[in-house]
């Protein structure tokens, strides 16, 4: 585990003890299912912006994307589509956006956050359009059930993990095998850190940045369905408002440069839920709702701050050691 | 000259960078109206000196005297004060501003604000006058040749009634001709009164130009020379701290079959001049030229970087048009770049992450990292290639350039290639690293590898090449076998004169 990644966790670990100290229902079952399940769809969305930042780059269109595919599974299930066939299609469309964003950047050399902008405008228009910016209901439909209700209680409790803890804990798996084992990790990280550099070590730095880009959406379109599926309903409007900046803030405070090439997911997911955890304890803690958002700023801007002094004080004792 | 006091006097300077010891114990005088050449090989502390001079670096020891007082020079604006302007090799201009915009950057004059425009068109003229440059003020730097762009560099630095023009390398892109008024402007301003020092590897116009010579080698002095004594020998034996002939002993290898054919290759910066050259195994070709003559491009064509936009290339007999530098380096071809920090490392990752970037494909196990082979693969780099380093996870930043270097060349030995191009390979390196690098040319040349490199150190053209061939604006001008090498030669070449050859 890297320094920050244990920053993060401490920072967390305070967090919660101020929380439970301030307020001991904070940790009752159904609080703590709910906890786990937020930081989990937010942990998703997180991962998939890592590997765009890693590469230097950054993805503004996460919300939108969400709101989108929300919104046309709440079609889906109007005119009854076959529910496999309707996940497959609408991980199918995120890839497609994905590719799309990656050709535009790398091909049009079109700057990444140009190209997600006009996507997070896009995709929310479109969303608006075909549900006619109509607030849909998802009824119960059995197909769908069998995708994402997974639920494991524990016993004797009210806890329970959600189906998205484990579509987590596979994504992360996978992700940081991606990421730490394989030779397209590395070389995410080498271009990350140097895109030239890599470039004239044979390295094919195009099709990587698009691949991370098809991560990106392709996560974005895994959390839609999931968030859909926890909302029980769509607002095509509003639906992902937003979200893009909590990922981009969990992968940024889980350590992530947004100058690229560093990234640990580990560190995104409890960046994810110190989030998740601080809109909670403002609630708990009884300070006004309203500050929620200059709070999780103030706590985001201090923890990278914290990490950039730490990362000056090792640099310059590594220099005058040599 | 002697009778008069200093102006200038560098005290034991002494600079450590990350990983380096850029200077140590560095003394330097300079008279009122001297011309002072500050000469030694890459890496020898040249830039470093003059930056300290000039306020972007802040010495570690020594201390600056001016006119007898000393004084602390923290940052450009502090040089400038005292009168002191630093000339880059790049130059420092805005394209796409006028020549008097260009001149008063940074010190418009102006009212609550507003830029005074006669004004600085009014002064830029006279200055433009000082050093005979015959252009309307509001004329766009864009348009303007370098020769001409580094007049109005002197102009700027005359503006802020510079009494010490350091130039670094001035003539290093320019053409013979621009090369000759610059030399006259130098002489001009020397008669106003203006020290100059002057810093370049044309050990020709050094002679030419200096009243005195100081020879820097590994960040020390390593002597001085005045007047007669600044001879081309005196020079390199003191840059070099021996016997040239004991510095490079080139044992020229039999050449074996041909590796690389080149025909009518047209490189993208020049895509109407056509290219055409060999090389055969154990062969060392050198290629001179100035900066910008198109030398570094023709190495990142064959590397594939900059796709060819026309010819051919045959490498052992084989086509090879590499349309990016993974198609070359499956061939057999590698790159050491030039701008080993941009392109040749990633710099903030570790010793063995840089010497396996480009060997992970091969020795990938369905996509992921062997991390045994890859630490062996380290390991051995390390050991072989001498590099100092305290570990394999060092972060390659914090290692000297030519440790750097090192690991650069290590990157490509471990892929087994049969044309290595080298591009300027011992810049900012040391003395022995050096040594260690051109020892490491003739093994590969030894071994049947065709290396090529671009190089603009003289000495180095002279010492290592079997045969040389010269560029000029993007073509080759010349072709000198190792007999028929010598400066006067390639000057010419270089400069486009092709009489010479």
């Amino acid at each position: 585990m890297n320094k920050n990644t244990i920053g993060i966790l401490s920072l967390f670990i305070l967090i919660f003890g101020f929380t439970w100290y301030s307020n001991e229902n904070f940790v009752n079952g159904y609080n703590m299912t709910n906890l786990v399940k937020w930081s989990s769809l937010y942990a998703i969305m997180g991962i998939g912006v890592a590997f765009v930042i890693i590469t230097g780059g950054i993805d503004l269109s996460i919300g939108s994307v969400i709101g989108l595919v929300a919104s046309i599974l709440a079609l889906a299930i109007k005119y009854e589509w076959n529910p496999t066939l309707t996940v497959v299609l609408l991980l199918g469309l995120s890839i497609v956006i994905g590719l799309m964003h990656g050709l535009l950047i790398t091909k049009v050399k079109l700057q990444p956050f140009v190209v997600t902008l006009c996507g997070l405008l896009f995709y929310r228009g479109i969303s608006r359009w075909l549900t006619d910016n109509q607030t849909m209901q998802y009824p119960d439909t059995e197909g769908l059930d069998s995708f994402f209700s997974g639920k494991v209680s524990l016993a004797d409790s009210s806890f329970a993990l959600a189906s998205p803890f484990f579509f987590l804990v596979l994504i992360a798996i996978m992700a940081a095998f991606f990421l730490n084992r394989t030779i397209w990790g590395r070389y995410l990280l080498a271009l990350g850190n140097n895109e030239d550099g890599a470039r004239y070590s044979g390295i094919q730095t195009d099709r990587l940045k698009i691949t991370a880009y098809v991560i990106c959406s392709f996560l974005a379109g895994v959390s839609g369905l999931l968030f859909a599926y926890e909302l029980d309903s769509v607002q095509p409007a509003q639906t992902g408002e937003f979200y893009e900046l909590y990922a981009i803030a969990a992968a940024v405070l889980g350590g992530c440069s947004l100058r690229g090439g560093q990234g640990a997911i580990f560190g995104v997911i409890i960046a994810a839920a110190v989030i998740r955890l601080l809109r909670n304890s403002i609630n708990l803690v009884g300070i006004s709702t309203h500050l929620e958002f200059s709070i999780i700023g103030l706590v985001i801007l201090g923890g990278v701050t914290a990490d950039e002094l730490i990362k000056r004080i090792v640099a310059k004792r590594r220099s005058s050691k040599n | 000259m002697s009778e008069a006091p200093p102006l200038l006097k560098a005290l034991a300077i002494g600079k450590q960078f990350p990983g380096v010891r850029a200077l140590h114990d560095v003394n330097l005088t300079l008279f009122q109206g001297e011309v002072l050449s500050l000469v030694g090989e890459n890496g020898a502390g040249k830039s470093t000196m003059m930056k300290i001079l000039a306020g972007i670096h802040l010495p570690d020891e020594g201390a600056i005297e001016l006119d007898g007082d000393f004084v602390e020079i923290s940052n450009v604006r502090e040089a400038q004060k005292y009168g002191i302007a630093l000339i880059h090799q790049e130059l420092n201009l805005s394209d796409n501003l006028d020549i008097a915009a260009n001149i008063f950057l940074g010190n418009e004059p102006h009212k609550s604000g507003i830029i005074d425009r006669n004004r600085i068109h009014k002064e830029s003229a006279q200055f433009l006058k000082r050093v005979g440059l015959e252009f309307s003020t509001d004329t766009l730097v864009a348009d303007l040749t370098i020769g001409h762009q580094q007049l109005v560099e002197i102009s700027k630095a005359l503006s802020v009634d510079a009494r010490i023009i350091i130039m670094d390398e001035p003539t290093s892109s320019l053409s013979q001709k621009e090369s000759e008024k610059l030399f006259e402007v130098i002489q001009d301003l020397k008669s106003q009164g203006i020290s100059i020092i002057y810093i370049s590897h044309r050990l020709g116009e050094v002679i030419n130009l200096s009243d005195r010579v100081v020879v820097l080698r590994d960040g020390e002095n390593a002597g001085e020379l005045v007047g007669d004594e600044i001879t081309h020998d005196a020079m390199v034996k003191l840059m070099v701290g021996r016997d040239l002939s004991q510095f490079y002993n080139r044992k020229v290898t039999k050449l074996g079959e041909e590796i690389l054919e080149v025909k009518g290759l047209r490189t993208p910066p020049y895509p109407n001049n056509e290219i055409s050259f060999s090389v055969r195994s154990g062969e060392i070709l050198g290629i001179a030229g100035l900066v910008g003559a198109g030398r570094t491009e023709l190495l990142q064509t064959i590397f594939g970087v900059t796709p060819a936009v026309g010819g051919m290339m045959k490498l052992k007999g084989k086509k090879l048009m590499p349309k990016n530098s993974l198609d070359a380096i499956d061939s057999g071809v590698v790159l050491a770049p030039e701008d080993r920090k941009r392109h040749g490392l990633v710099l903030e990752m570790n010793v063995r992450e840089n010497t396996s970037l480009a060997r992970l494909r091969r020795d990938q196990k369905v996509g992921m990292i062997d991390f045994k082979i890859e630490a062996e693969l380290a390991d051995k780099t390390i050991k072989d290639l001498k590099i100092k380093t305290p570990h394999s996870d060092q972060i390659v930043q914090y290692l000297s350039g030519g440790n750097q270097q090192k690991v650069v060349l290590g990157k490509w030995l471990s892929m087994s290639p049969s044309l290595l191009l080298l591009d300027e390979p011992t810049r900012g390196i040391d003395i022995g690293s050096k040594q260690e690098i051109y020892k490491l040319m003739e093994d590969l040349a030894a071994s049947g590898v065709a290396v090529i490199f671009v190089s603009s150190e003289m000495e180095e053209v002279l010492g290592m090449a079997d045969r040389v061939l010269v560029m000029h604006e993007g073509s080759i001008t010349g072709e000198l076998s190792r007999e028929k090498l010598n400066e006067e030669a390639i000057m010419q070449l270089a400069t486009g004169n092709k009489a010479a050859a």
